[in-house]
């Protein structure tokens, strides 16, 4: 199959960037879209040309590193799958592709395709662990936990943390992945303990980071390659002002 | 490979007063949008049910107009808390949409949105309207500044005549075309205001989204069906 690619080019974070034309010749249908990518480089490696730079690594949909934003949405056209899982047989021979870095502000560009994403790790980092003791394995069965709050936070925790989310909410809005962490610690027993800090304190975070606000689009939901339900973020919404007000009433 | 910087400043920053906090954070702006929204969305309900009333007769609008008036004081304080409620939802609306700007500073070449609505990308565009809209319709019904002659109106009981103020006001044609307009962009900022709202209070799950998101398409679709019968039903001189 053969495309035309316009493929967004930036030498570095601060560099001004723009949009080259490649043209993709002879790309297996079953082809993924970076392995399509890895042939137009290998071209311009030929012609001694600086290559695509994007970012991936497991190619198996298991590890959240690979991103692009494909004719305008977030990891291309179809449901629950990262980029590498994305094919060259759902598009059509000669289709013209687009294909531009996640644009958040919280993401800088670092080069090309490539952006920065570890402002999703500081948020993190502001709460989304539990503080215990991590001594030999506890009894399995120690602490119950329902099945229903077992398979939810499961779902949350679903999240590869690629901020496809982020990207694709027309408010550069990092709730979904959030709402994700918040929830699935927030589900279980272990979580209880710094519950109400844990969501302040990682919303602060994200807010500080300068994601924008969330306006209920659920453009997030539509690309998210986990399939993370909206839901967690009308559950982080709730949770949220509950634990303001008892981090406030505890502050005192 | 040149590794390029987080933003060194914090994007916001915070008060030490957990209240003032609440209110700079994300999610706590959109609790304090959502609960002045839900206010005026109940608002919106109680006006219209009291309005259809000119459906009713004369004597049924002019008698509930009489009787709000009667309540002096109370109805300052309803009218000045709804001012409130107004002033706060449009402050932190335009606060968060100008964060929400300067948190993508470059736009996609390409645009592929998948769920989100024309209504739902647009809702400081239709509020901006329906904000203009409510200050000529104080202008024109409740100050009576665009027509003083209304002010003279009074019915055989002596009561202001609300009722002939309503077919003077909507037999000309462009008002009552303004007003069916005004109307269309409230019920689309309704429509995704309610399901909005319920996401935003955490009432929302997965199972429910669907329902509830067409709920907020019916209830606004009954609301515009409402209040655009009133100029409709006047213009065609069904209602004279
Ligand atoms: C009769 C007048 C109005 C009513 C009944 C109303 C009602 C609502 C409701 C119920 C919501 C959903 C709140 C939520 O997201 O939880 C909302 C959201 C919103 N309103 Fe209004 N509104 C009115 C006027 C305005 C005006 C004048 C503006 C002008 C800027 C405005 C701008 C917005 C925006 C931008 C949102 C979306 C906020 C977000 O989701 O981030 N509204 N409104
Ligand atoms: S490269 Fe690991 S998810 Fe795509």
């Amino acid at each position: 199959m053969n495309f035309n690619l316009k493929i967004w080019r930036q030498a570095e974070g601060s560099a001004a960037g723009k949009f080259v034309d490649y043209q993709a010749k002879e790309i297996p249908a079953e082809a993924s879209f970076l392995e399509m990518l890895d042939i137009v480089n290998e071209g311009l490696i030929a012609r001694n040309e600086e290559p695509v730079a994007f970012d991936s690594d497991c190619r198996e949909g298991i590890c959240g590193t690979c991103s692009l934003v494909i004719n305008g949405v977030p990891h291309g056209p179809g449901k629950a799958k990262t980029t590498c899982q994305l094919y060259m047989r759902r598009f059509r021979d000669g289709d013209t592709i687009w294909v531009e870095p996640f644009r958040v502000l919280a993401f800088p560009i670092i080069k090309d395709l490539i952006v920065n994403r570890s402002a999703l790790d500081q948020i993190v980092e502001a709460g989304g662990y539990i503080s215990v003791r991590a001594g030999s394995a506890p009894e399995a069965n120690g602490i119950a936990v329902s099945k229903r709050d077992a398979d939810l936070s499961m779902e949350a925790a679903a999240c590869i943390g690629c901020g496809a989310c982020a990207a694709a909410c027309p408010n550069s809005s990092a709730m979904l992945f959030t709402a994700a962490k918040i929830s699935h610690l927030g589900l279980l027993p272990q979580g209880q303990v710094e519950r109400s800090r844990r969501a302040v304190s990682m919303v602060r975070k994200m807010d500080e980071l300068g994601f924008g606000n969330c306006s209920n689009q659920y453009e997030c939901e539509a690309v998210c390659p986990a399939e993370i339900s909206a839901g967690f973020i009308a559950r982080l919404n709730r949770d949220y002002a509950g634990s303001a007000v008892k981090e406030a009433v505890l502050a005192e | 490979m040149p590794v390029a910087t987080l933003t060194p400043a914090p994007a916001r920053k915070f008060s030490r007063n957990p209240l003032i906090a609440f209110y700079q954070s994300s999610i706590g702006k959109k609790w304090i949008v959502g609960a002045t929204g839900a206010i005026l969305f109940a608002y919106v309900i109680g006006h219209l049910i009291g309005n259809l009333q000119v459906f009713l007769g004369p004597d049924r609008i002019n008698g509930y107009a009489q009787f709000l008036h009667d309540l002096g004081p109370t109805l300052w304080v309803i009218r000045l808390s709804l001012l409130l409620a107004f002033i706060i939802h449009i402050v932190a609306t335009i606060q968060l949409a100008q964060q929400n700007k300067a948190a993508r500073p470059q736009a996609y070449a390409v645009q592929g949105y998948q769920r989100s609505t024309l209504t739902s990308r647009t809702m400081v565009v239709s509020g901006l309207i329906v904000l203009c809209f409510v200050i000529y319709h104080l202008l024109h019904f409740t100050f009576e500044a665009t027509n003083p002659v209304f002010r003279t109106l009074e019915d055989s009981h002596g009561r202001h005549d609300v009722y002939r103020m309503l077919i003077l006001g909507f037999r000309k044609p462009l008002i009552s075309f303004f007003y069916v307009l005004s109307m269309f962009l409230l019920a689309c900022h309704l429509s995704h205001g309610f399901a909005s709202v319920v996401q935003t209070f955490g009432i929302n799950n997965s199972k429910i989204s669907g329902i509830v998101a067409r709920s907020g398409e019916s209830l606004a679709s009954l609301i515009f069906i409402g209040y655009i019968s009133i100029p409709i039903f006047i213009l065609l001189r069904i209602v004279h």
